[in-house]
């Protein structure tokens, strides 16, 4: 019975000191966000109140409460310190009292204290025989206005009918032959894999491959575009070192992961082991 | 110091009043990168060497910090990014303020101005400040004053008609002092009204003589 009751009062005071820290530290908080003056708050009593409950504490959360009572409080002493020496500089003056100043003393009065301190920066303003000469050395240079302003010869063309080979030099219009060529290969890819793939995959060298090696290279850059614009995706086993290419039967709208680049290289060596029938 | 250095040191020191003298931009004053530039990395000595030749003639090499604060040991950098101009190294007679084109009227609201901004930690409201300022001067003179301090660099404003220092009063007005010489107490005073009465009674006998 006894055990019990000083259970609950040990929970009693946990609740209150918990209590008295989160109203410290949100005190603390006001000073910190420069609502309340930094020396309300009483340091000591603060100190004495961490003290008096420290003992209570034995969960995390109760520790972590005690620790950021004394963060808030190291920084309110730094702020108390920044406040006491901003005073104590030599340009702290009381606004009012300098006011006041100012007002007393008249306008002789003020100008002769200010030329105390007023040390005005010396300019020369002259002309020297040299920089007459290079000034006119410059207008001897100098292109006359009609000249400059002049407006440049525009050749007038007829009107007439461009062609899509104009258009697509001038990048206005796709490269159609370039589009269809990619159209071919993804259904030459997609035809090849459901004959020869296995798990819709097939190897990336059976597929660029070719009789010659320029052709080999010809289908490599175009599967590098497929690849690219979504319309096969890579397989790379880095262990293995293997490499597959999928189809995929509708092109990938957008990118949803994060595209990356890979480095695949096709010598003529490796072209021709691949083409005798071994691994390149 | 051999001849050869000695002449070297000469002609970088020519270069050098020729830059701080005569305005190369909008903004008088030259910076530290562009005297490196043109006098090599040792353009601070060539600064000291001349400050030495300025002070007979009442003028100092002075040196305006790019933060406001001054820093104790500037390193190169902190001098590469610092503006250099030639000013008064003493101060002026009221009289010579009159030779400079400033009128007294003018140089009082001056004064006031950058005291009353120096006392509100470098931020005041144009409004108070026309508010002071209109304690002693003409109405239509507050504005026009305070447009003139801006337009020559005293002071500049931001949107919310807030007025700060600028660049002119950084390097010409020892602000330390001028707020030490504001805040001195009955002395000074009694000092000044005594300068003023001798003032005035030469102004008199100037003014007398010239009628005459």
């Amino acid at each position: 019975m006894a055990t019990q009751q000083k259970g609950q009062k040990r929970k009693e005071t946990k609740k209150l000191g918990k209590d008295r820290l989160e109203r410290v530290i949100d005190m603390m908080r006001g000073i910190e966000d420069h609502t309340v003056d930094p020396f309300l708050l009483n340091v000591d009593e603060i100190i004495r109140i961490v003290q008096e409950y420290f003992p209570e504490w034995d969960q995390p959360e109760e520790l972590n409460l005690d620790a950021e009572a004394i963060h808030h409080l190291a920084s309110v002493i730094k702020l108390q310190s920044e406040w006491v020496k901003q005073r104590s500089t030599s340009l702290y003056t009381d606004p009012f009292l300098l006011e006041e100043r100012i007002i007393q003393k008249d306008k002789r009065e003020m100008t002769e204290l200010f030329l105390q301190a007023w040390h005005p920066i010396v300019e020369q303003e002259q002309v020297t025989l040299r920089s007459l000469a290079d000034a006119l050395r410059y207008w001897d240079a100098l292109v006359p206005l009609r000249e400059r302003w002049e407006q440049p010869a525009v050749t007038q063309v007829a009107t007439g009918i461009t062609s899509r080979e104009e258009l697509t030099d001038q990048s206005i219009l796709r490269d159609e032959a370039f589009s269809t060529e990619m159209d071919r290969y993804w259904n030459e890819l997609k035809q090849k894999t459901q004959l020869k793939g296995k798990e819709g995959k097939l190897e990336y060298m059976d597929w660029v491959g070719a009789d010659t090696y320029t052709e080999t290279v010809q289908r490599v850059y175009i599967t590098s575009f497929l690849v690219t614009y979504g319309y096969a995706t890579l397989d790379v086993i880095p262990l293995e070192d293997e490499i597959y290419i999928m189809p995929l039967w509708e092109p990938a709208a957008k990118q949803t992961r994060q595209a990356f680049s890979v480095p695949i290289t096709l010598t003529s060596e490796s072209w021709q082991k691949w083409k005798r029938g071994k691994k390149p | 110091m051999s001849t050869k250095r000695k002449g070297a040191y000469t002609a970088k020191m020519k270069r050098a009043t020729h830059m701080l003298f005569y305005r190369r931009h909008q903004k008088p004053g030259v910076k530290g990168w562009e005297l490196r530039k043109a006098l090599s990395s040792d353009y601070p000595k060539v600064l000291d060497v001349l400050d030495d030749f300025l002070k007979p003639l009442d003028l100092q090499v002075k040196t305006v910090f790019e933060d406001e604060k001054a820093p104790e040991k500037p390193a190169i950098d902190d001098l590469d990014k610092a503006r250099f101009y030639v000013t008064l190294r003493g101060d002026l007679e009221p009289k010579e303020s009159k030779m400079i084109g400033w009128r007294i009227d003018d140089l009082a609201g001056l004064a006031i101005t950058i005291s009353f901004i120096i006392s509100k930690k470098g931020q005041a409201a144009r409004r108070d400040v026309e508010e002071l300022l209109g304690e002693k001067l003409a109405g239509w003179k507050v504005g026009l004053n305070l447009d003139r301090y801006i337009r020559y660099g005293y002071l500049q404003q931001d949107d919310n008609e807030q007025l700060y220092l600028d660049w002119r009063t950084r390097a010409e007005v020892d602000e330390k002092a001028l707020i030490d010489l504001l805040l001195r107490g009955d002395e000074q005073d009694a000092k000044l009204s005594k300068g003023k009465a001798s003032d005035e009674d030469e102004e008199e006998d100037e003014e007398e003589k010239e009628s005459e």
